[in-house]
């Protein structure tokens, strides 16, 4: 299992540099003019200058590399001196963000838990949601409840999320005046008031994206369990006179549970892409709304970063996923 | 096995005696072929099985009425879409403008036609790129052993990109040199096209690369490969044949995929052009008024789930009717 993970870890570092030089170059062909926005007024000498300043001098692969070892060396070296209170990285470059002269890293940081409160809840409560879904349709198999199942989530993956979000807020928003439509990402919870309207605000877009994953893991965890189901083990179980509540929660869901994890594992990354536009929908400036403005803005930097980083995030869950699923099912071996 | 699936093979098996009955009773049959009625092929099993999917026929016959109302609407309701009538504007449902007119008096109804026929022409249009160089890399890899290996890292790199973010950039990079080279709405379609069907092929090549590799330790394959058979016509006539049922049910998802990315591009404002309706357009253009006009953001919105749907059920449906394990479960 060790060498496996080894091997799998050195194999995702030539991915990651690929995937990095993809759209370093993709970026690099692009037409875009990050100066684009300044002034006509200013005159050619000066707008080379500021060219020069934001290091676009360089032939491109000097950049490349000047990226990957900021990205690499300067970034660790930098936290670690903020940790340890070393001076390691002292004079050197961090990457810089073309709008706002800032670390890209400290402005991601900023909005990093906006994002993971508003995804990570969502996905969690969808996992717990569809779990039990998932049990009783396979148990219950075309049942009215099974029936229904099928067809709302067939629903739920069938409409976007952009849909949903837009309808929650015209009922909910508009029309009841329940939630706010707008999320207010300045609010600080500091008592009990402020913390309800953190729970307001938050409602409409964890409800949206849980039911979007809710809907995907249902199905998938149907199909193990109706897999399981079907074996003779679970007949064994009932010939031994065990309970019903026993062969299926205990035997069955045990096992049913192995492919759901990775399916779990794998869906993470993919959740933080579609995050993009439910922020959009409700406008919290998490992640997803911060690569929007960047590309929108020419800012390289920040736009190679973020997508580097949304690559690493599949990368590495993908990795997970195999290790979760060698360890939860003995027969499989990886060495 | 459910009821209506037994209810079938019982039919079946009625008419199939009944037809051999009732012509063994006047002369012994040369032919067996005709003597059991009509003839059984794969297809008309695959239909057969298909018809006994409720939803799937429900929604087969739904996806048919979009179809026909993008394709003939227009025809029959000719109001350009694109006409602006100022002083009809944000009109509600009349007898004139059936389903209202937007903030610049145009018909709505004209322009979910018009809107219709792009977001699923370029559904189809995405899905057919996609499904070609699925099925491309999939049988090569499959077939040819030595380029299995790198077609398949090239597929997990491919997985590995993180899609909507690239999406994004694509269509914000190129969008301005080919509006200048191929015109802004020819421009924007042949790059919304290219990159969906560029970055959703990595299932579909997996999938034919599983049941290429099966197909090739049978022995209809030893036996063409015996007698001669060059790679070229193996894959052409017994390769390709053979893996077209997961292909099918591979595109007619991936038609799905295809709409929803479109009309989510053109939800970020990173779509069409704005005087060029898209279901996806359509709704971002009314978000802003959504609280005055929640109609525009409904039917646009209901168009595109409807449609999702719907090809969503008719790929649930196609993979029951060719996968034969899982019939009549």
């Amino acid at each position: 299992m060790l060498t496996f993970t080894i091997r799998r870890l050195l194999l995702a570092i030539p991915t990651l540099l690929f995937i990095s030089l993809v759209i370093f170059l993709l970026l690099e062909l692009s037409p875009g003019d990050p100066l684009g926005d300044v002034p006509l007024t200013v005159p050619p000498e000066v707008k080379e200058r500021m060219r020069e300043a934001l290091g676009l001098g360089q032939a491109w692969y000097i950049r490349y590399v000047l990226w990957l070892k900021q990205f690499f060396w300067v970034e660790p070296l930098h936290w670690f001196d903020q940790v340890f209170g070393t001076s390691f990285s002292a004079g050197m470059q961090r990457v810089i963000s073309f709008q706002s002269r800032s670390p890209v890293f400290d402005v991601i940081a900023q909005r990093v838990p906006q994002t993971l409160t508003v995804v990570g809840l969502s996905y969690l409560i969808g996992v717990l949601i569809a779990i039990p879904i998932g049990i009783i349709s396979a148990y219950k198999q075309y049942s009215w409840f099974d029936q229904l199942g099928t067809f709302v989530s067939m629903i739920g993956f069938s409409m976007p999320t952009f849909f949903t979000g837009v309808v929650l807020i015209i009922i909910f928003g508009v029309k009841l005046q329940w939630f706010p439509s707008v999320y207010d990402t300045t609010l600080v919870v500091r008592d009990w008031d402020s913390f309800l309207a953190q729970v307001r605000q938050m409602v409409m877009p964890v409800t949206v994206l849980a039911l979007y994953n809710a809907a995907q893991i249902s199905r998938f965890m149907r199909a193990s369990m109706l897999n399981n189901l079907g074996q003779d083990y679970v007949r064994t179980a009932r010939a031994k006179g065990l309970s019903e509540k026993t062969v299926v929660l205990k035997h069955v869901l045990r096992n049913s549970l192995i492919p759901v994890v990775t399916v779990i594992a794998l869906g993470l990354p993919a959740v933080f892409g579609g995050a993009i536009i439910t922020e959009q929908v409700f406008k919290v400036n998490g992640l997803g709304q911060l690569l929007i403005t960047a590309i929108h803005a020419n800012d390289i930097p920040m736009v190679l970063t973020l997508t580097f980083i949304f690559a690493i995030l599949i990368v590495l869950f993908t990795l997970i996923a195999d290790i979760v699923y060698g360890l939860l099912d003995p027969r499989i071996r990886y060495d | 096995m459910t009821e209506r699936q037994e209810q079938l093979n019982t039919q079946e098996l009625i008419d199939e005696t009944a037809a051999p009955a009732a012509v063994i009773s006047d002369l012994p049959p040369d032919n067996p072929q005709v003597a059991g009625g009509e003839t059984r092929s794969q297809w008309r099993d695959v239909w057969r099985q298909f018809r006994s999917h409720r939803g799937a026929m429900v929604a087969l016959v739904l996806f048919i009425g979009v179809i026909l109302f993008v394709a003939i609407g227009p025809y029959l309701w000719t109001i350009d879409p694109t006409y602006v009538d100022i002083r009809a504007r944000n009109s509600g449902f009349t007898a004139a403008h059936p389903l209202g007119t937007d903030q610049l008096g145009r018909d709505m109804l004209a322009r979910l036609m018009a809107g219709g026929r792009v977001s699923i022409a370029v559904g189809l249009t995405a899905m057919i790129i996609a499904i070609f160089i699925g099925s491309l890399i999939g049988v090569t890899s499959g077939y040819f052993r030595r380029l299995d290996a790198p077609l398949m890292r090239l597929t997990e790199l491919f997985l590995a990109l993180p899609l909507l973010p690239l999406l994004l950039l694509m269509v914000t990079l190129f969008r301005e040199p080919l509006s200048q080279n191929l015109g802004p709405a020819m421009g924007v379609f042949v790059l919304i096209v290219s990159a969906i069907g560029a970055t959703s092929w990595m299932q579909a090549a997996r999938i034919v690369r599983g049941d290429v590799l099966g197909l090739k330790e049978r022995e209809f394959i030893l036996a063409a490969k015996s007698i001669g058979t060059p790679s070229r016509r193996m894959i052409l006539r017994h390769i390709l044949p053979n893996v077209l049922s997961p292909i099918m049910v591979a595109a007619t998802l991936g038609i799905a995929t295809a709409i929803i990315t479109e009309s989510a591009l053109s939800f970020l404002g990173l779509g069409f052009p704005p005087d060029f309706p898209t279901w996806g357009r359509l709704l971002y253009d009314a978000v802003d008024q959504m609280a005055l006009y929640p109609s525009r953001v409904i039917l646009p919105g209901l168009l595109i789930s409807m449609t999702v749907l719907c090809v969503n059920y008719i790929g649930d449906g196609l993979r029951d009717a060719m996968d034969p394990r899982i019939r009549g479960r």
